[in-house]
C-alpha cells in the first residue's frame, strides 16, 4: 500500500449514475471532487445497459459518457481500479482507505450502487452458472458472449431488461424459467406470484416491460391471473419462451455447465412427477434480483433500515440524501433500487445538499434543495421501469421515520 | 466464447490493442485492459480456479468485483479478481490452486 494522502472537499465511492451526477453538480458548484471507483472504467453499470422506449434505443453508455465528459471538464479527479475498504472519521475529516493510499476529504458521498442477490440452485458453482448482471457485463461491456447457448433462471425486471439485451446482442437463450423452490428463492418460485409480478408491470407504457405484459394478457385473455392458465409452453417474448410452469431441478455437469434439469410445477409450485427432462445448455443466468450495496455505509457506523420494496437493508437517511453521521451522504441505489434516471436525479440532489452544508449557496440553501428533492418526485413519477410496486411509499415511510427521529427539517 | 465485434446497438470498440498473455503455461490471445476474466471467456476458459478446499472447478459469477469466485493468480500482482483486473501484455496468469489442508484434515468427496 502506498501512503501517499490526497485532499478534496468531497469524495464520491462510486462512479455510476448517481456519483457521476452529483460530482458534476457538486463540481460546478466550485468543490473539488474526488470519485473513487473499483471498476476499470466510469459509468457503472450504465455501461451495459439498453432499452428500447417510443421506438429509440435508450444507451446508457452514451449518457454515461456525457457525464464522464462533464466531469472532466469541471476537472474531477475519477479514480478507476481502486477499492474502497475502509472508512474512519479523525476530528472532522473522513480517511478513505482505498487500495491506492489514504484519501482526505470532510465529505464523503456513498454512492455504491446494488449487488445481485445470490440464488443457490443444485450445480450453481459449476463454472458456467452466473449471475444475471455477469451476463450483462460479459456481452454488453467487454463484448465477449457469455456462451452459446444459455437459460435464464427466476423471473423479475431485471432478469426480463437483460434477456432482452441478450437476445438484441445476439446470445442465444433457451428459456426464461422459475429458480428451484426452497428457502432462497420464497415467493420467487411460485408461479401465480410471477404472474402477477408480471402483470403488475404491463401498465408502465411504453416501456419493454409493456409488451410482454400486454403479451401475457393477451395469452390469458381478461378471465384473471390463474396461473395454470399459463400455456405450459411458455409464451414466447423477444423469442425467448417465458415458463412460467417449468422450474429448474439442477445444474449439471462435471467441470461446466452442460445441461439443466428442468421440470414442470403445478399452482402451488410443486413439482409434476414425471415431468422431468434434461435441457443442453452450456451457460446459465441466475436472476435473483438486487440489493442496496451498502458495506461502506455500515464501516462509517450509519444505521440501518428494513425496507424490502426498496431492495432490502438500506443506510438510514433523509430525503436530502444525508445521513446520521456527520459528512456521510448516499445517493442512487444504495438507498434503495431504482433506475439509473432517478439515480442520477438523486446524484444531483446530494450534491445540492452538499453545497448547502457546506454553505455555498448562502441564504438560497433550503429553495435550492428544496427544488432537486421537487426534480426526483418528476423523474420517479415518470420512471418507465419500477423495480418494486411501492417505492414511493416505502421512501415516504423512510423520510417519516427520519422526521420522528431527528427532528423536521434536518 | 464468441466475441461480439460489432454490438448491434452499443457499435465497435475503439482502437483494441491485441496482446498476448500465458495462462496456466499457455499462450493465449486477448485485448490490452480488458479484465482478464474476459479474455479467458473469449479463449473458452470457463475454470478459473480450483476450490481451495475440494479441488472442484469454479468460474467468474457476478463479473462486477462483489463475489470473488473469479480470483486467480498473477505473477508479481499475488491473488486478485480476474474480472477487475485489466490485461497487460505477457502477463502470467495461473488458475486458482487447491491447497493442502492438513490442518483441518477433512475428508472431501
Amino acid at each position: 500500500m502506498k501512503s501517499k494522502r490526497q485532499q478534496s472537499d468531497l469524495i464520491i465511492v462510486g462512479a455510476g449514475p448517481a456519483g457521476l451526477a452529483a460530482a458534476a453538480a457538486a463540481a460546478e458548484n466550485g468543490l473539488s471532487v474526488t470519485i473513487i471507483d473499483e471498476f476499470p472504467e466510469p459509468g457503472g453499470r450504465m455501461l451495459g445497459q439498453f432499452h428500447e422506449e417510443r421506438g429509440h434505443w435508450w444507451v446508457g453508455k452514451r449518457i454515461a459518457d456525457e457525464l464522464i465528459e462533464k466531469n472532466r471538464a469541471q476537472g474531477v479527479l475519477i479514480r478507476c481500479g481502486v477499492s474502497v475498504y475502509g472508512m474512519l472519521k479523525v476530528d472532522d475529516m473522513w480517511e478513505v482507505s482505498t487500495s491506492h493510499g489514504t484519501m482526505l476529504a470532510p465529505r464523503v458521498l456513498l454512492a455504491t450502487g446494488a449487488a445481485e442477490i445470490p440464488m443457490p440452485a443444485n450445480g450453481w458453482t459449476l463454472p458456467g452458472v452466473m449471475s444475471i448482471g455477469a451476463a450483462q457485463v460479459m456481452t454488453n461491456v467487454h463484448y465477449v458472449k457469455p456462451g452459446k447457448r444459455g437459460i435464464i433462471v427466476g423471473v423479475n425486471v431485471l432478469a426480463m431488461a437483460i434477456a432482452r439485451e441478450l437476445s438484441v446482442s445476439g446470445v442465444s437463450l433457451a428459456s426464461i424459467v422459475l429458480p428451484p423452490s426452497g428457502p432462497f428463492a420464497g415467493k420467487a418460485a411460485l408461479p401465480k406470484e410471477n404472474l402477477q409480478l408480471l402483470m403488475s408491470l404491463s401498465h408502465l407504457a411504453p416501456s419493454p416491460i409493456l409488451r410482454f405484459g400486454g403479451k401475457i394478457a393477451n395469452a390469458l385473455g381478461l378471465a384473471g391471473i390463474v396461473s395454470s392458465l399459463f400455456p405450459r409452453s411458455g409464451i414466447k417474448l423477444w423469442d425467448i419462451p417465458l415458463k412460467l410452469r417449468t422450474k429448474v431441478v439442477s445444474i449439471n455437469g462435471t467441470d461446466r455447465v452442460e445441461s439443466v434439469t428442468l421440470a414442470d410445477v403445478n399452482g402451488q409450485g410443486e413439482i409434476i412427477a414425471g415431468s422431468e427432462r434434461e435441457e443442453a445448455v452450456d451457460f446459465v443466468a441466475l436472476a435473483g434480483g438486487l440489493y442496496p450495496l451498502a458495506e461502506l455505509a455500515s464501516i462509517a457506523g450509519c444505521p440501518f433500515i428494513y425496507t424490502p420494496e426498496l431492495g432490502g437493508h438500506l443506510p438510514l437517511h433523509s430525503e436530502r440524501m444525508k445521513t446520521p453521521v456527520e459528512g456521510l451522504y448516499v445517493a442512487g441505489n444504495i438507498t434503495g433500487v431504482e433506475s439509473a434516471l432517478v439515480a442520477m436525479a438523486q446524484g444531483q440532489l446530494a450534491a445540492t445538499s452538499i453545497c448547502s452544508d457546506a454553505g455555498i449557496f448562502g441564504h438560497n440553501g433550503e429553495s435550492k434543495v428544496a427544488a432537486a428533492i421537487e426534480e426526483v418526485h418528476r423523474v420517479r413519477a415518470s420512471a418507465l421501469i419500477q423495480f418494486h410496486p411501492g417505492i414511493p411509499e416505502a421512501r415516504r415511510k423512510i423520510y417519516r421515520m427520519w422526521q420522528e427521529t431527528f427532528g423536521a427539517g434536518v | 466464447m464468441e466475441r461480439i465485434q460489432d454490438h448491434p446497438i452499443l457499435g465497435r470498440k475503439t482502437l483494441r490493442e491485441p496482446i498476448s498473455f500465458i495462462f496456466n503455461g499457455k499462450p493465449m490471445a486477448g485485448y490490452r485492459g480488458e479484465p482478464i476474466a474476459a479474455a479467458l471467456l473469449a479463449a473458452g476458459v470457463r475454470t478459473l480456479r480450483k476450490h481451495e478446499e475440494s479441488g472442484n472447478s469454479r468460474g467468474l459469477y457476478c463479473a462486477i468485483g462483489h463475489c470473488m469466485e473469479c480470483r486467480l493468480s498473477v505473477k508479481g500482482k499475488g491473488i486478485v479478481r480476474s474480472c477487475l483486473t485489466p490485461l497487460e501484455d505477457g502477463m502470467k496468469v495461473f488458475e486458482g490452486q487447491q491447497l493442502p489442508n492438513e490442518i483441518t484434515g477433512r475428508l472431501l468427496p
